[in-house]
């Protein structure tokens, strides 16, 4: 079994190892609205948006993460604006935001000699140079986000599912759809180190998918799309380890690799499933 | 039940005039045409009445509006004498059940539960109170069997008796039901309808869109016609008179032996089945 315990002697993977687990916890759990409230797009423009963030603190030399985080929160904040008073549709202002801010990114990055390697760990992830800086940042918004959506759990629950009820009982849709959305923004600042502006998208959205084949039940589908984020996470660093390719894709794609074993064979709402239960249901009839 | 304060000791004070009222109300879409013009009635304290029209003729709009969803262009609404967003007693809108998407991940339960959640302030649990209101709603529908079932698993009608227990979870004092008869079969159809007659006991003041024109004359004192104007508001002989009809439905109107026939083919009819 030393197979198991070798990568983590290493003081780096363990890192390594805390830091992706914090992300798929984070993920797994904040992608359950995404997922709900069909905010992928939304979810993919915020991780693009935070590029200039990134890059004025990379210039600056402070911590990238802080100015990843400053920049996602103007961006949520300015999307949720656009939503609530713009004459333009939402996903057109998202658009338009999305694409500025990656371009605004890129060309500041651009002005940096080392380009090309710089802009290759911000857009898919370098989880395996995780300081302990970066550590206590992340841990420290993972413990936020997560205590936000357990105290807030109720009006979270009713604004998403029903915005109309929520207004009618004075609760402010809103107000808490622009927390949520804050939420979402500092999540992906999180992730920007393990899995990179590119691929965060698919750490809020695969896991809480593949739960959602496999309950209906909101706090089950927040369970178990957790557990299936720190699963990928932690399968993916092995296979980053043995095979010596990129953490960040390798994390993803065994995210990717349980959905569709979900999608297929998932009891009730799976592929094979819903055939079976199609031939029962037309055998009477026939 | 505990009751707030507006129906504390009505009973023998003096009667209420008008727990709801609309004067001179307009609410348009956007630069669009009003929605609803000119609309100004009075609705007793505790009656219940039927809102009838063709489709696009402003029932929607109509509770959007005296909940405070859509701002109203001129005019005045007043609740119990405020405004629809400043409201201190619940007031109940159950919407037409496409507003909402079913197979979000939530039981029979947890969407009975959220009717309570406008009593309960955020980081705070539902307390023992709240649960004894929620499990009466489940069983004044039937519902009890049902309530940890998924609603992704519910038919049309079972979904329209979920969304009015969420309602009557609320306790409210003013009830709005769109269309909470389109698309469910005649067993949904009496189990609304008895609801109704216990909220009538409880002097709620119901407003209910329908367009079954004969349920409306039949089971309502009160009938508001609507066709983006107010066309006509009273008892049902008096509403359902041929020019009233005729100015609402225009040529889909008919009238066969006394028997009013209205062709209101078929948007919104479709039984959603989800």
């Amino acid at each position: 079994m030393d197979w198991l315990t070798e990568p983590f002697t290493l003081p780096f993977m363990q890192r390594a190892l805390i830091a992706a687990v914090i992300v798929g916890v984070v993920c797994a759990v904040l992608g359950c609205y995404v997922v709900l409230r069909s905010m992928a797009f939304l979810g993919d423009a915020l991780a693009h948006a935070v590029l200039p963030g990134i890059a004025v603190a990379y210039l600056a030399g402070t911590n990238t993460l802080l100015g990843a985080l400053v920049a996602a929160v103007l961006v949520a904040l300015g999307i949720s604006a656009f939503a609530q008073h713009g004459t333009i549709r939402e996903d057109t202002a998202i658009g338009i935001l999305f694409a500025a801010a990656l371009a605004l990114g890129v060309l500041l990055i651009s002005t940096v000699r080392t380009y090309a390697t710089d802009l290759t760990h911000i857009l898919f992830g370098d989880l395996l140079g995780v300081g302990r800086e970066d550590l206590f940042i992340s841990g420290g918004l993972a413990v936020m986000v997560l205590a936000t959506v357990v105290l807030l759990f109720k009006e979270f629950l009713l604004v998403t599912f029903d915005p109309l009820l929520a207004h009618t009982l004075g609760k402010r849709p809103g107000v808490y759809r622009t927390v949520l959305l804050l939420l979402l923004a500092v999540t992906i600042v999180i992730s920007l180190r393990t899995v990179g502006v590119g691929l965060v998208v698919a750490l809020l959205v695969t896991p809480a998918a593949t739960a959602y084949l496999l309950t209906r039940r909101l706090v089950r589908m927040m369970l178990v799309s957790a557990l299936l984020g720190v699963a990928s996470s932690v399968i993916g660093l092995y296979v980053s380890y043995y095979l010596d390719v990129s953490s960040g894709a390798a994390v993803v794609l065994v995210a990717t690799g349980f959905f569709l074993v979900a999608y297929i064979f998932a009891p009730r709402y799976g592929l094979v499933w819903r055939a079976g239960s199609a031939r029962v249901n037309r055998r009477p009839t026939a | 039940m505990s009751r707030g304060r507006h129906s504390e000791g009505s009973a023998g004070g003096p009667p209420r005039d008008g727990s709801l009222t609309l004067t001179a109300a307009s609410v348009s879409y956007g630069r669009q045409a009003p929605a609803l013009l000119d609309v100004s009635l009075t609705v007793p304290h505790g009656a219940q009445v039927a809102v009838v029209g063709p489709n696009g003729a402003g029932k929607s709009t109509l509770f959007k509006a005296l909940v405070g969803l859509l701002p109203l262009r001129s005019g005045r609404i007043s609740i119990h004498g405020r405004p629809p967003n400043d409201q201190e007693d619940p007031i109940a809108y159950v919407p037409q059940r496409e507003e909402v998407d079913w197979r979000f991940p939530v039981s029979v339960r947890d969407v009975v539960a959220m009717g309570r959640y406008g009593r309960v302030r955020p980081l705070r649990r539902l307390r023992a109170a709240d649960h004894a209101a929620v499990d009466e709603a489940l069983a004044g529908l039937d519902l009890a069997p049902l309530a940890d079932r998924p609603i992704a698993e519910l038919s049309g009608g079972q979904q329209q008796r979920v969304f009015l227990a969420r309602a009557l979870a609320q306790e409210p004092h003013v009830l709005l039901l769109d269309e909470p008869f389109t698309g469910v079969d005649a067993a949904v159809r009496e189990s609304v309808l008895s609801v109704l007659e216990d909220l009538r006991a409880r002097e709620v003041t119901a407003l209910v869109s329908t367009h079954d024109l004969r349920l409306a004359s039949e089971r309502f004192e009160l009938v508001a016609l609507l066709n983006r104007r107010l066309v006509a508001y009273g008892a049902p002989a008096d509403v359902f008179r041929p020019d009233n009809v005729q100015a609402a439905f225009g040529g889909g109107a008919i009238m066969l032996d006394g028997m009013l026939v209205v062709d209101q083919c078929c948007e919104g009819r479709r039984r959603w089945t989800g």
